[in-house]
């Protein structure tokens, strides 16, 4: 009964992740639902303004300058509209460089604090729609509620630990109970049998020379015997030595903590967005900083997923952003490059011997090959780390295998049509195309 | 049976009493070994904590410890840019066209960069001027990492900064100006207009400062000549692509003669082209005292002295022009003038006459000669300004200096303290200076000898811009950061005169207000180049050359007459730090790391010079004592087969010196004996004690009648069917006779190539003119391994592509061919053969390059026992480096020879301390090619990782490939169109119609290899009519 107990309870706690799972990939929706339900509005401002439909502009509008607690290329807005006069805000965001051009003094030390850099005019803005954003920017969550919403899924999740322990401890039980009931059976089966008297007393042996010594006798099987023990260690011994200088599964510590799962996974970027060239080079490339900044320059601190367990937090990814901002030089208070740029010395994880030559271009851009054949679920990758061999059997194997990409390819048009006669299929193989050449890669 | 000898070391051991000797035989060692010093003392010995245990436990773990860790990988970093540049792909190489102008070797080419990196020159195919460098200019790339160049400025021989340096010789230039003391700007040729103009400002600023211009080889009889015919100092421009009749008297224009740069267009002419059912190609005869490249491809060469090209000249102007003649030639030279007035007259406008005889009169004559024939060869209206050196004004600075006439001297580019003829007595005047300031690119003898030292930029990492010729510019631009502080000469001299400007802004200004008439900058820069038609204007031009004539006959022979010349590797000696150059053999002698004496066979003999050949095949050479007024220099010996009698050679560039490393301190140095700058010296010679070793890459030095070159004259090849003059040799199966090529007489399978691409090379030795700009292109894009003069001397040279050259034993290869027929029996064939072995006092000279042939049948593959060498589809013979063991076996089973051997680990080694030593010399490196390990056999592979470059790029923009794209490094770099590289599968190529040419035929064709490389047989135009 227990057992079933806990089987229920699991099943109901594995309902209620999934169901706190869509709660936060909804979350605006479910936000806005519990906002709603649970509590009470105070501010008679925000009351008149929607604070959800401020966020919403906030997003689109604001934020590739602004930021709610930090400046960026702009101020930070928090509490803005404190600062300000409400009038004064609406020409300004309609319009600021109308302001400064005319000379009021306010929007000239705006300007002048954050660099010249005049504020983008945004006319199509409502003074309702201002008003909106300024709720949201005003808008401070109630720390009760986040906190709530925080620990459910936390008891939830070291509830199932329990249950864990319980099925555990009662299967051990069950297991204690059998093991005695059958001693009892065999006790009562024993008494039963001198009752009825049966002879139960073992058969006495014959004397039979001990196995060893058969085998040791007979020539013909220590033979084969030594035979199999020189084959299987020449088997492990061959295993052992080609497995040497092929580092599958190498997964160095890097300088900066840069997780794949984050990037191509959790925020799905393209592979060939930072490896560019890839698409036409040789090297896949490792991407320079000023292509992390492109993006880093806005998000300057994680805020999405954490893996507590390994101390993957927030603080933990932030951090490591920040080391990306000291090796590119880039100064956050100002917004503005210092110049002084420590280049970031990556671990190489996959190294190809000098004597191969490989190709990245080919196989992605002419071939079509997608970059997990060869790297791997990389999406799925905290650390990365080298997944296949990158032997020549692992080479070669594939070339064997794999077809030429020959559609809407002006280079392959006559020799397809001529190989294609030759060995009379439609498709070409690699190999078939002559990719297994020795100087095709080793030159 | 017992002996009673007493062996004894010394005498006194024959003492019985000695004690010394007693004590001596009780004892090992003389001295008693210290041990109890460090056993004895006991209390050290019980307090130390390691006892003899521990110290083994501590070997043994560290033993362990080291061995443990030497089986984990090395971690490889991976460092990339911060901001990566727009133009800049890791992987993909860029090219920029500039231009070199160094003073002796000027062109327009294109840089190869990887990763920022300049890793190969190669030729502007579409500059209409100077588009095709030579040798030098090839191998100019990895002179830019040259670790003996300067790093940054000095003063007194001690590092200064740049602004010390400029406030330091600012105010010395200030104060002679104000004193009005005089000062000499020595500089090379520039032949760069902003240049100009930047030194023109300069000399307005310091009035006192005076231009000089020196060309360490000088051209100034024909500057002069042309200057008071024509009134501009400058050098006729020559087009041999028009030519019908050349006759060079003394002239080597495929070598170095004038800036040199005439070979595409000389091997234009050369090819026999069909008109009007006729094939056609140019005469060319030569007249010289040193064997030269030019010489040796001409169809008729003469061996004549110097005295006797003057006469020559003067000879043949008489005859053109129907004047009387007083030289009093001997016979045999007269019915060759003769012939050679005859041609001339008969070619007319498509005929033209060089001469490379250092006289003004002879310059003369020459354009006088040219003028009469109305010659559209020579082109006067848009002359060359390469050289500019005024070797009158050079000899009166040194005797200025010397007097005190002059205080200061800025030196630029030239190295005045090592080149001038009066070396020392310029050295010592030098240092005497007020102020001295050498703009150098090493610390060599005359920056040492400065008092400033301005450290100058490689050329690669300079802006210049240049005129070649009269309307023909070129613009250069760095490809490359500076890898050290240096400044370029134009900036230090802007600076100097106070201007804000840089030397580009002031060739940028310059080419648009002056220039470019509206053409854009970035075009022009992007192009390299700028060509009008702008051309010369001569006013009062006269040709009255009778008292030349009359002074040109009257010339006298002298016993032994020293003509100085430069080497197709050396050149002027500029670049003598550059291993590649060292390591490249001379095409005429096949001698590499050296500079001797080239005597003739005859002269040789009657003085008691001797080369000889020692047990491993190895040349020796004796040496002799050279005097030339006065001074006197020891030099190895080397017999020339075409030597002129009464001449003997020798070549500038060579000697010990500073700003050169230890092992390129080779040869002699021949300026010395430069007196007058004239080229032709008197000499006496005198045999010297000892033998010097040669490292020579080719011993046998004729073809001994056999089919490796085939050649025909033009007469034959015009009147006779193919087989007569080029057959496909035979073999007899069941008596019937079979070409080789049949496949009825073939054992092999054959794959089927008719699909995809099929590579095959043509190599035309009628163009071909031995230049060797192939060899260094090769060499820089596989990354072949420089070995030193000892290996090369092993017959280890590592060279992929070699250009082997020929002599005949007879007058010509026919007469060979012919006495190699008329052999009969054993006993002649042994004589004969025998006196084969030895070439001609004259004779003719034929080139091949020679790579590996690429055979669809390859001996090589077959007999490796690991399957390192296989087959491509695509008609290459692959080699896998990673997989060879060193059997050599492929090497003994190659007919060919072109199997090169890894004996050595020739990278990271300081027994082969060349560019592969060092970090920047490394810097060179394609890292598109392995570089080879110790015993692991190369050789050419046709530039695979060119072809597969070809291939994947048209893969990439999904495009068919066109005829001409694939291309190899030799094919590139061979500016005469001798090496054709294609796909024969195209039926539309070139190459494809070249395999089909009647020339055709294929290297030991008998072997029955099957060579994806062929050759076009060689037609030399003999028609004496």
């Amino acid at each position: 009964m227990r057992i079933l107990d806990t089987i229920i309870l699991l099943s109901l706690t594995n309902k209620f992740q999934e169901y706190t799972s869509s709660w936060q990939t909804n979350a605006s929706v479910v936000f806005l639902f519990l906002f709603f339900t649970f509590f009470p509005i105070t501010s008679s401002l925000a009351q008149e303004a929607d604070v959800q439909a401020g966020k919403n502009l906030f997003n689109a509008n604001c934020a590739s300058c602004h930021k709610l607690n930090k400046k960026a290329v702009g101020p930070a807005l928090k509490g803005v509209s404190a600062k300000y006069d409400r009038e004064w805000l609406y020409s300004w965001i309609k319009n600021s460089s109308a302001m400064i051009k005319a000379g009021d003094a306010q929007a000239v030390a705006v300007w002048e604090e954050y660099n010249k850099v005049a504020m983008n005019a945004f006319p199509m803005l409502s003074n309702a729609d201002i008003d909106n954003i300024l709720a949201y920017t005003d808008y401070t969550p109630p720390a009760t509620a986040a906190s709530a919403a925080t620990q459910q899924p936390a008891a939830a999740a070291s509830g199932s630990g329990m249950n864990n322990n319980l099925i555990l401890g009662a299967l051990s039980l069950v297991f204690l109970m059998l093991v005695v009931m059958l001693f009892l059976v065999q006790k009562t089966l024993k008494r039963i049998a001198v009752a009825s008297g049966v002879d139960i007393t073992p058969r006495s042996k014959e004397k039979r020379p001990p196995l060893w010594k058969v085998v040791a006798q007979n020539q013909f099987l220590i033979f084969l015997m030594v035979i199999g023990f020189l084959l299987s260690s020449a088997y492990f011994v061959y295993g052992y030595l080609m497995q040497v200088g092929i580092d599958q599964g190498y997964m160095p510590v890097q300088p900066i903590h840069y997780s794949h799962k984050i990037h191509a996974g959790a925020n799905q970027i393209e592979c060939k967005y930072c490896h560019s060239s890839a698409r036409v080079s040789k090297h896949s490339g490792i991407p320079s900083l000023n292509v992390c900044m492109n993006c880093h320059k806005n998000i300057a601190e994680y805020n999405g997923e954490e893996d507590v367990e390994n101390g993957y937090t927030k603080e933990f990814y932030t951090k490591e952003i920040k080391k990306l901002y000291d090796a590119v030089g880039w100064n956050e208070e100002n917004q503005a490059y210092t110049g002084e740029s420590k280049p970031v010395k990556w671990v190489r994880i996959h190294n190809l011997p000098d004597f191969v030559y490989f190709n990245h271009a080919q196989h992605v851009q002419v071939g079509g090959i997608e970059c997990q054949t060869c790297h791997g679920p990389v999406e799925e990758m905290e650390v990365m780390y080298q997944h296949s061999s990158l032997t020549m059997g692992w080479c070669i194997n594939c070339h064997r295998e794999t077809n030429v990409k020959l559609q809407d390819n002006e280079y392959y048009a006559k020799i397809h049509e001529e190989l294609s006669k030759k060995y009379g299929v439609e498709k070409l193989t690699v190999a078939q195309m002559g990719g297994l050449e020795c100087g095709k890669c080793h030159y | 049976m017992s002996s009673n000898k007493v062996y004894w070391k010394s005498t006194a051991q024959l003492d019985k009493n000695n004690e010394l000797v007693k004590r001596l035989e009780q004892n090992e060692f003389v001295d008693k070994i210290p041990v109890d010093e460090f056993l004895g003392d006991e209390q050290t010995m019980s307090e130390s904590n390691t006892n003899r245990r521990d110290f083994l436990k501590y070997v043994g773990f560290s033993t362990a410890a080291a061995s443990l860790a030497a089986c984990e990988g090395p971690v490889i970093k991976s460092v990339p840019y911060v901001v990566q540049p727009e133009q800049i792909i890791p992987g993909k190489a860029n090219y920029y066209a500039t231009a070199i102008a160094d003073g002796y070797d000027f062109g327009s080419i294109l840089i190869k960069t990887r990763e920022g990196r300049p890793i190969k020159v190669e030729n502007n195919k579409q500059a209409p001027t100077m588009g095709g460098g030579n040798a030098r200019i090839h191998a100019s790339v990895l002179s830019l990492y040259d670790i003996q160049r300067l790093q940054g400025p000095k003063a007194g021989g001690k590092e200064v900064s740049w602004s010390d340096f400029y406030s330091q010789v600012g105010d010395k230039l200030k104060a002679m100006s104000l004193a009005d003391k005089p000062v000499v700007l020595l500089t090379q040729t520039f032949a760069s207009p902003t240049t100009q103009v930047i030194i023109d400002n300069f000399i307005g600023q310091f009035p006192n400062v005076r231009h000089v211009i020196y060309d360490p080889i000088s051209c100034n009889a024909a500057l002069e000549a042309f200057e008071n015919i024509y009134g501009v100092r400058a050098l006729a421009d020559y087009d041999f692509s028009k030519a019908e009749t050349i006759v060079s008297v003394g002239a080597d224009f495929l070598g170095d003669w004038q800036g040199g740069g005439f070979d595409s267009g000389y091997a234009k002419s050369r090819v026999p082209k069909k008109h009007h059912g006729k094939s056609e190609m140019s005469y060319h005869i030569q007249f010289e005292s040193n064997m030269t490249l030019s010489g040796a491809n001409a169809d008729h060469r003469i061996p004549v002295d110097p005295a006797g090209m003057k006469k020559i000249i003067a000879e043949i102007y008489a005859q053109l022009t129907a004047a009387s003649s007083k030289s009093n030639l001997s016979p045999q030279l007269q019915k060759v003038v003769a012939k050679v007035v005859k041609r001339l007259k008969k070619s007319g406008s498509k005929a033209v006459l060089v001469s490379g005889v250092e006289d003004v009169a002879a310059q003369e004559v020459v354009l006088a000669i040219n003028k009469h024939l109305g010659s559209n060869v020579i082109d006067t209206a848009q002359p060359k300004l390469i050289r500019q050196g005024n070797h009158k004004s050079v000899s009166q600075l040194v005797d200025d200096m010397e007097s005190g006439k002059i205080n200061g001297l800025i030196t630029v580019g030239v190295n005045p303290s090592f080149t001038l003829p009066n070396a020392a007595a310029f050295t010592a005047a030098l240092s005497q200076l007020e102020l001295s300031v050498a703009f150098a690119l090493k610390e060599d003898e005359t920056a040492t000898n400065s008092q400033f030292v301005a450290a100058t930029p490689h050329y690669l990492e300079s802006w210049g811009d240049y005129e070649f010729k009269k309307g023909h510019y070129a613009l250069a631009q760095p490809t490359i950061r500076p890898l050290f502080d240096t400044q370029q000469f134009q900036d230090v001299l802007l600076k100097l005169s106070g201007s804000d400007s840089s030397y580009y802004k002031e060739i940028k200004s310059h080419w648009t207000e002056k220039m470019l008439n509206g053409s854009s900058w970035n075009q022009t820069l992007h192009d390299g180049y700028l060509s009008g038609d702008d051309s010369m204007v001569y006013e009062n031009v006269s040709f009255e050359v009778n008292n030349q004539v009359a002074a040109l006959s009257k010339a006298t022979s002298v016993p032994m007459s020293l003509v100085l010349y430069s080497k197709t590797g050396m050149g002027d000696g500029q670049q003598a730090n550059n291993p590649w150059l060292q390591e490249f053999p001379d095409p005429i002698s096949r001698v590499s790391w050296d500079n001797y004496l080239t005597v003739s066979a005859n002269d040789a003999a009657q003085i008691g010079l001797k080369n000889v050949n020692v047990a491993d095949g190895a040349l020796n050479g004796s040496y002799a004592k050279i005097t030339v007024g006065g001074k006197s220099l020891v030099v190895p010996v080397l017999i020339q087969p075409g030597q002129a009698k009464g001449t003997v050679g020798l070549a500038f560039g060579y000697g010990e010196r500073k700003g050169l490393q230890d092992e390129m301190q080779v040869g002699v140095n021949a300026y010395p004996l430069y007196n007058d700058f004239d080229s032709v010296q008197n000499v006496s010679i005198a045999p010297a004690e000892g033998y010097h070793e040669f490292a020579c890459v080719q011993l046998h030095n004729t073809m001994m009648g056999r089919d490796i070159i085939k050649e025909t004259t033009l007469e034959i090849f015009n009147t006779k069917e193919k087989e007569y003059w080029n057959p496909i040799p035979k073999v007899s199966k069941n008596h019937i006779e079979y070409e080789v090529t049949s496949s009825e007489v073939d054992m092999w399978q054959s794959f089927d190539r008719s699909i995809g691409h099929h590579f095959n090379m043509s190599i035309d030795l009628n163009a071909c003119t031995g230049c060797g700009a192939c060899v260094i292109a090769c060499h820089s894009e596989n990354n072949v391994p420089v070995v030193g003069k000892k290996e090369i001397r092993k017959s280890r040279d590592m060279h992929w592509l070699r250009i082997d050259r020929y002599y005949s034993s007879g007058e010509t290869f026919g007469e060979d061919y012919q006495t190699k027929e008329d052999i009969s029996g054993i006993g002649d064939s042994l004589t004969t053969f025998g006196g084969m072995e030895s070439a001609s006092e004259n004779p003719q000279v034929a080139f091949q390059p020679v790579m590996c042939q690429h055979c669809n049948h390859a001996p090589c593959e077959t007999v490796c026992p690991v399957a390192a060498s296989s087959h491509g589809r695509q008609g290459q013979n692959h080699m896998a480096y990673n997989r060879c063991v060193g059997t050599r076996y492929c090497a003994n089973n190659c007919p060919y020879k072109v199997r090169r051997f890894n004996w050595f680990l020739y990278n990271k080694n300081d027994e082969f301390d060349y560019h592969m030593n060092n970090d920047l010399g490394r810097m060179v490196l394609n890292p598109d090619v392995v570089v080879r390990s110790r015993g692991v056999m190369e050789k050419c592979s046709l530039c695979i990782q060119m072809t597969q470059k070809t291939i994947l790029d048209a893969k990439l923009d999904g495009r068919a490939i066109e005829d001409g794209e694939f291309q190899t490094a030799c094919s590139n770099a061979c500016s005469s169109g001798a090496i054709v590289f294609g796909d024969i599968n195209d039926k539309e190529s070139k190459v494809a119609a070249l395999k089909k040419d009647d020339r055709m035929y294929h290297l030991l064709e008998s072997v029955g290899t099957k060579p994806n490389v062929m050759y076009q047989a060689m037609v030399r135009n003999t028609d004496e009519s």
